[in-house]
């Protein structure tokens, strides 16, 4: 049905990202200090799957990754908040669609653009996608999973600004520039 | 650093028979009906059901009882932070209030916040034996056949495949990773500060994922070989076929989840009220 997006390549690449994005979310978090806020190393990886694979390859990994994480080593999945990891990966891929990484451009510019493309999607994601649903689907009481989501959506927005954006120009700087060769005469 | 994670456990009980297929389609209802309803009879019915699957199903306790002591101490914690958050959600909820015990300022202690805490944690605890028991009786291949057996297009059920495959390998190399690094002199001990902390995360974080994008270029130029995905459908080496026991299952979690629902949504409110 959907042989054109999903090629071999993003197939595998949602597997192991998927596989990579469990693994970090374990292991990979940073205690900040403040109760309950970690550095969670798993969405900057998400972010630069998303830049590299594209918005499918996004949804896929943050739905599927989240979805085993939370069985995996909780025992239940929390559907609000995977939903809401899916659409990071969603949009971060769809907005960026335009950062060409695999050619070795990350730049001045891409950064910025980058990093506005992150603040926007995490808030939509944690700020409201994952509260509301919470409330939806838990009927939990509002201020607290408003704060929970203001909490964990600050924290990821700094951690994929930072990190996010170190592991995209480290892979930048993997790649040879289109038209990097010269031709000499 | 040995972390324990929830893995299929290969046993012979009536759940372990059924198939992939049957279980994912169980659990999702299951799910899906604990989640709808707010009815305390429903619950606790469901709770009741949900401990004798447990049983039936002859896995042993202490398997599962790590993933279970977590869950519980995020379940008290839950509790706590809703009581502190919104003291007052219960009584929001059921309209009424009768009130046991004042704290301080606007906490008090009422029967309709013991009451809707009480069916919030049950909600809980009727998914978890469900949950787990999925994750402790299903291969990970037999998974990926049941996902296409339900309508998801192969390569999504692949992909989940390989993640599943893939973990423990990624496991590993996590760990590979990180000793090298401490082996060269990083302290990933709790008392750095949170930069230094940062910069050697990214020491492992750097090697790991580099080497996972050129794995993913390595698999797939195996698969590209082997020609997956030249065809609309393919064929699954776990794949079993329903049997009767598949089809009464599936029947027995549909009846539950239609009368589920209409109990529920009989008087128009998701949420049983004693307190009227």
């Amino acid at each position: 049905m959907n042989s054109k997006v999903l090629s071999i390549k993003t197939v595998v690449a949602i597997g192991i990202g998927a596989a990579v994005f469990i693994i970090l979310s374990r292991f990979g978090s940073i205690p900040t200090g403040i109760p309950n806020t970690n550095v969670e190393t798993s969405y900057a990886f998400l972010a630069l799957m998303s830049l590299l694979y594209g918005p499918v390859a996004g949804l896929l990994i943050g739905l599927i990754g989240h979805t085993i994480k939370d069985a995996v080593f909780y025992g239940a999945p929390w559907f609000s908040w995977i939903i809401s990891s899916g659409v990071v990966g969603l949009l971060i891929g769809l907005a960026a669609s335009r950062i060409k990484l695999r050619d070795g451009e990350f730049g001045g510019k891409a950064i910025i653009s980058f990093n506005i493309i992150q603040v926007i999607t995490n808030a939509i994601a944690w700020f409201l996608i994952a509260p509301t649903l919470d409330i939806l689907i838990y009927a939990e009481p509002a201020n607290k999973v408003y704060i929970q989501g203001l909490v964990a959506g600050a924290a990821n927005i700094v951690t994929v600004g930072v990190l996010g954006t170190l592991l995209a120009i480290a892979y930048a700087k993997t790649r040879t520039k289109k038209g990097s060769l010269t031709r000499e005469l | 650093m040995k972390h324990k994670i929830l893995s299929y456990i290969h046993q012979e009980s009536p759940i372990h028979r059924l198939t992939g297929a049957a279980k994912l389609i169980g659990f999702i209802l299951w799910s899906l009906t604990a989640m709808i309803t707010y009815d305390t009879r429903i619950l606790v019915v469901m709770f009741i059901l949900g401990i004798m699957i447990f049983l039936l199903s002859k896995v042993e306790f202490r398997y599962i009882s790590f993933v279970f002591y977590i869950f519980l101490l995020f379940l008290f914690i839950n509790n706590i932070a809703i009581f502190l958050f919104e003291p007052m959600q219960g009584v929001e909820m059921y309209h009424t209030k009768h009130e046991f015990l004042h704290i301080i300022g606007h906490y008090s202690l009422t029967a309709e916040q013991l009451f809707y805490q009480a069916n919030l944690t049950l909600k809980y605890l009727t998914i978890i034996p469900l949950a787990l028991l999925f994750m402790v009786t299903t291969h990970p291949s037999e998974f990926a056949a049941s996902l296409n057996k339900i309508g998801v297009s192969y390569r999504i059920s692949y992909a989940v495949a390989l993640a599943l495959r893939y973990i423990p390998d990624i496991q590993r190399d996590y760990q590979n990773i990180s000793l090298a690094q401490q082996a060269r002199g990083i302290d990933l001990s709790k008392k750095q500060k949170l930069t230094k902390k940062l910069r050697y995360a990214s020491s492992i974080l750097m090697p790991l994922i580099f080497s996972s994008l050129n794995q993913i270029e390595t698999i797939s130029a195996a698969m590209e070989l082997r020609g997956f995905g030249s065809q609309k459908r393919r064929s699954w080496y776990h794949e079993r076929l329903f049997t009767k026991a598949d089809y009464l299952a599936i029947m027995l979690i549909v009846l539950l989840f239609v009368f589920s629902m209409i109990i529920t949504f009989w008087d128009g409110n998701r949420f049983y009220n004693p307190f009227i």
